[in-house]
């Protein structure tokens, strides 16, 4: 096949990279050594930088953590030995390094606005999000994919339209009321879905946790009541942020197909009497794929943050709703640990995307 | 055009979004039976030792865990201290020794026997641990370094030394609270890290003698007990208690009327209103400890004329606030004891006036002003603040409302810089004590004294008199005259004070008809489950 030259996907058949030449297989070993060495680097140096500001910002932030500590009616005394106690006396590049001697240690020490370790609410906080994020990436991505490159495809026919409208909307309607108004029509009239928080009452702490995934949780138990009961309980949430990144996605995809469509290898491919959904599908779509995921893994990280407004109004105790009151506090341990894991996941989201590039288009091999 | 297929694709992918819902419909549910599900917000925990928890939400758990030497029963609080793990107790001629007898046969949650030594052992602890509720057991003159002789026991018998003659309304009502709660000693130190008295591990886990244990807490989640079945008093009827951190007023009144939820705590006036028309479940009122005031800083030249302080009383529409954004969660209340306390006083001299307030600025030669006031991001103090600011406008008076976040104004508030401040004040025991040493109390006005009273912190030099009167009062052995003392104090506080009490806060828990005995500890307590049942 000739094909892909032409269709605008070059490499396949070009010269191969010299690293890629059979017999610098000791070359190439070295070269991956090198990237993988230079992807723990730059992991490590945008931890670094991002634990480093955070902490900054924390303590010039004008919130006293010792206050929640000792409460509002503690004397001069106890508040002064609480402030020692906390470290706070010593320069702020102290407190940073022996705050980062810990966290090498692994220990992200304890929150002062929950009393537990930092690691151990993380723990139950963050599985929580990633839960609801991985659900509402995925509607976000199986309907908001579909409909972008139809949207596209027909552009401004009636799909056109109602993909337009949709993707304002989700735009524009703030998520707290759409939250609320989607708990009193199918919670609260229709009774179609579980009510605010994770799980109903009598599964409440009754699948024992393993991932902290409770929809994983329960299959691994065999618990299927469980599974049915979580799923009714986040499949309102989940679809909430699913119509948000889908705005977002169907939008991004539409204007990438809109792009390839008016390229010159798809006008050759219709002469070339190829069925039109061939060409879209095969040709166009298989063409913007790099930039859709990019777009998907951004959009799937900045659910992992947490969505605090959607945590608040279903009350579901998610990362986002721990940093923030942990940053209203000035739990500053709390916040710092928080920041590690979702610098970690963007981390890992642009490794993850790098990788797929690489499998997808084979200039970037 | 022949793409039909994307099309197709996409009617399906809808179609199981649809349908999915639509299979598991789960209709009006109601709680299991023994089982008390209830919404709150209870992200404010931040620990349930009962040496440290001081804040709402911590204290309703600990009281639950625990028991103290003398009690409040939770059916009748207005008939005050009750004996509790300590069958009765003795003063001592002098006044200054109080021998507590402990009640036998009584254990804690792990089987330990609850001894004398425990009750000993758990005020020495709170005095040395030295966390935020230690003042309450300080007050007798306890310190780290005396306390182990100060507090012992002897037998089965407690015995506390006092520094002074205190009357013993005042130190029972002081061992009634939360701090006061008789820790399982054997069980704690097993858990002692380094010099901690078991802090951390009892920050998260109970020790207890009450009639619940902790099945868990998961922050900013739930709080979930479980019946001790041993107890004394006989075991609680609900088995399970369960508290969900619900943030939203709506959310709460959805769950309640879905019937996934037995009690709601924090419905605002509009869900309130919202729900009473439904057939399935009530509102309690519950007048509590809490009062709204408003903090006059005499550090500000124009707010610490005495002209201005008494206009500022008339400039408040009290029956307006209490009849519309307050309507419901808040009651007009001017004096700094809550109504349910010792010495608690009903009298409500003034009104919203505008006319009189003018005319007492006019005869001051005060005709315009600027004065500034820092409020919580709290709905209802910012209508407050509005309110106000509307009233003095009509006095040729201009109020500029700046909004902080509770830590940061708790920060500027600690160092003495908000002119005029709004908000909240509980009692942190239940004697008339807590809220007079704090807005009637200052015994050293300087900028460095470092107190924690609200009349230190709007700099308020509380009359020496005043003073005097206060710490008298703490010395009464007679109840009545007790009473009389404080409501003279009272009298006066009216008179003069910069600090201005407003209302006293009402909480209305929202709930399903089955529930009976329900209380969220009056004024005087924290919530108590052990009397509640569903019928």
């Amino acid at each position: 096949m000739a094909q892909p030259d032409i269709l605008g996907q070059p490499g396949q058949g070009g010269p191969v990279p010299a690293g890629h030449r059979p017999g610098a297989g000791g070359a190439r070993l070295r070269r991956r050594l090198r990237s993988l060495g230079g992807i723990l680097l730059s992991l490590a140096l945008t931890l670094l930088g991002l634990l480093l500001v955070t902490f900054v910002i924390g303590r010039i932030m004008p919130i006293d953590p010792v206050l929640k500590v000792v409460g509002e009616r503690a004397t001069q005394a106890q508040y002064d030995a609480a402030y020692q106690v906390m470290g706070l006396d010593k320069p702020i590049w102290q407190q940073f390094l022996r705050y980062m001697a810990e966290v090498l240690r692994g220990d992200f020490g304890r929150s002062i606005s929950t009393g537990h370790a930092v690691a151990q609410d993380l723990l139950r906080v963050f599985p929580a999000t990633l839960e609801l994020a991985m659900l509402g990436t995925l509607i976000g991505v199986c309907v908001g994919v579909p409909l972008g490159v139809i949207a596209a495809a027909r552009r401004g026919g009636w799909l056109d339209q109602i993909a337009r409208v949709v993707a304002l909307v989700g735009y524009s309607m703030p998520i707290f009321w759409l939250g609320l108004m989607g708990l009193l029509l199918f919670y609260g009239i229709l009774g179609w879905v579980g009510g605010p928080g994770r799980q109903g009452i009598i599964h409440d702490g009754m699948v024992p946790t393993v991932t902290g995934l409770i929809l994983v949780d329960s299959l691994m138990a065999g618990d299927w009541a469980a599974f049915r009961d979580a799923f009714s309980h986040i499949v309102l949430p989940a679809s909430l942020l699913g119509y948000f990144s889908l705005a977002y996605i169907s939008r991004m995809t539409r204007s990438f197909m809109l792009e390839q469509l008016s390229a010159e290898y798809v006008v050759t491919a219709r002469v070339k009497g190829l069925s039109e959904r061939r060409v879209i599908w095969t040709h166009a779509f298989r063409n913007i794929l790099v930039p859709l995921i990019t777009v998907i893994a951004l959009s799937f990280g900045s659910l992992l943050e947490g969505s605090v407004l959607t945590e608040i109004v279903f009350s579901w105790p998610g990362i986002g709703q721990y940093i923030t009151k942990a940053l209203l506090a000035g739990d500053m341990n709390a916040v710092l640990g928080g920041t590690v894991v979702i610098g970690t996941c963007f981390v890992a989201l642009n490794l993850l995307s790098d990788i797929l590039y690489r499998l997808l288009d084979p200039r970037a091999r | 055009m022949q793409n039909r297929f994307p099309l197709r694709a996409l009617f399906l992918a809808s179609a199981i979004g649809v349908a999915a819902p639509l299979s598991m419909s789960a209709a009006w549910a109601e709680t299991p039976a023994g089982t008390l599900v209830i919404a709150h917000q209870i992200d404010d925990i931040i620990s349930l030792d009962p040496g440290q928890s001081f804040e709402f939400s911590g204290q309703d758990v600990v009281r639950n865990l625990y028991d103290r030497l003398v009690d409040f029963d939770p059916l009748d609080l207005k008939a005050g201290i009750k004996p509790s793990l300590a069958q009765g107790w003795e003063v001592s001629e002098d006044g200054k020794t109080i021998t507590l007898t402990m009640r036998d046969g009584v254990t804690f949650h792990s089987g330990n026997p609850v001894r004398a030594e425990d009750a000993a052992w758990s005020l020495q602890r709170a005095v040395k641990l030295n966390k935020s509720p230690a003042f309450i057991l300080n007050q007798f003159g306890f310190t780290a370094e005396n306390v182990d002789e100060r507090v012992s026991f002897d037998g089965n018998r407690v015995i506390l030394q006092l520094d002074q003659p205190y009357a013993q309304s005042f130190v029972l009502n002081c061992l009634a609270s939360e701090v006061g709660s008789v820790i399982d000693k054997e069980t704690v130190l097993g858990h002692a890290e380094g010099e901690d008295f078991g802090n951390a591990w009892l920050s998260t886990n109970d020790a207890g003698s009450g009639p619940f244990t902790l099945a868990a807490w998961r922050p900013n989640e739930a709080v979930q007990l479980a019946a001790y079945a041993d107890y004394w008093q006989g075991a609680p009827a609900m088995a399970r208690v369960i508290v969900r951190h619900v943030q939203e007023s709506s959310a709460q009144r959805l769950l309640l009327e879905q019937g996934d939820i037995d009690v709601a705590r924090n419905l605002t006036p509009t869900d309130v209103e919202g729900i009473t028309g439904n057939e399935a479940v009530k509102v309690t009122d519950e007048l509590r400890g809490r009062i709204l005031y408003m903090g006059l800083s005499q550090k500000d030249p124009l707010l610490s004329q005495p002209a201005m302080i008494e206009a500022m009383k008339y400039l408040i529409d009290y029956k307006g606030m209490e009849a519309s954004f307050l309507k419901g969660q808040w009651k007009v209340h001017q004096n700094f004891l809550p109504e349910g306390y010792l010495g608690g006083s009903d009298e409500n001299p003034w009104t919203y006036d505008i006319e009189k307030a003018r005319q007492i600025l006019g005869d001051a030669g005060i005709t315009s002003g600027t004065v500034t006031t820092v409020v919580r991001d709290i709905r209802e103090y910012l209508d407050v603040a509005q309110t106000l600011q509307a009233a003095m406008a009509q006095v040729g008076l201009t109020l500029e409302i700046q909004q902080m976040t509770g830590a940061q104004v708790l920060d500027a508030y600690r160092a003495r810089q908000v002119p005029v401040f709004i908000g909240e004040w509980g009692p942190d025991y239940a004697d008339p004590h807590t809220n007079a040493s704090t807005f009637a109390h200052n015994p050293n006005n300087a900028d460095d004294a470092g107190l924690s009273q609200l009349a230190w912190r709007n700099s308020w030099a509380v009359p020496e008199e005043m003073n005097q009167a206060v710490e008298a009062a703490t010395l009464e052995g007679d109840t009545d005259k007790r009473v009389q003392m404080y409501l003279d104090i009272q009298k006066d506080y009216r008179e003069i004070a910069p600090i201005i009490p407003m209302f006293q806060k009402i909480e209305q828990a929202a709930m399903q008809q089955n529930v009976q005995n329900w209380t969220s500890g009056g004024s005087v307590s924290s919530v108590m489950y052990r009397q509640v049942t569903k019928e």
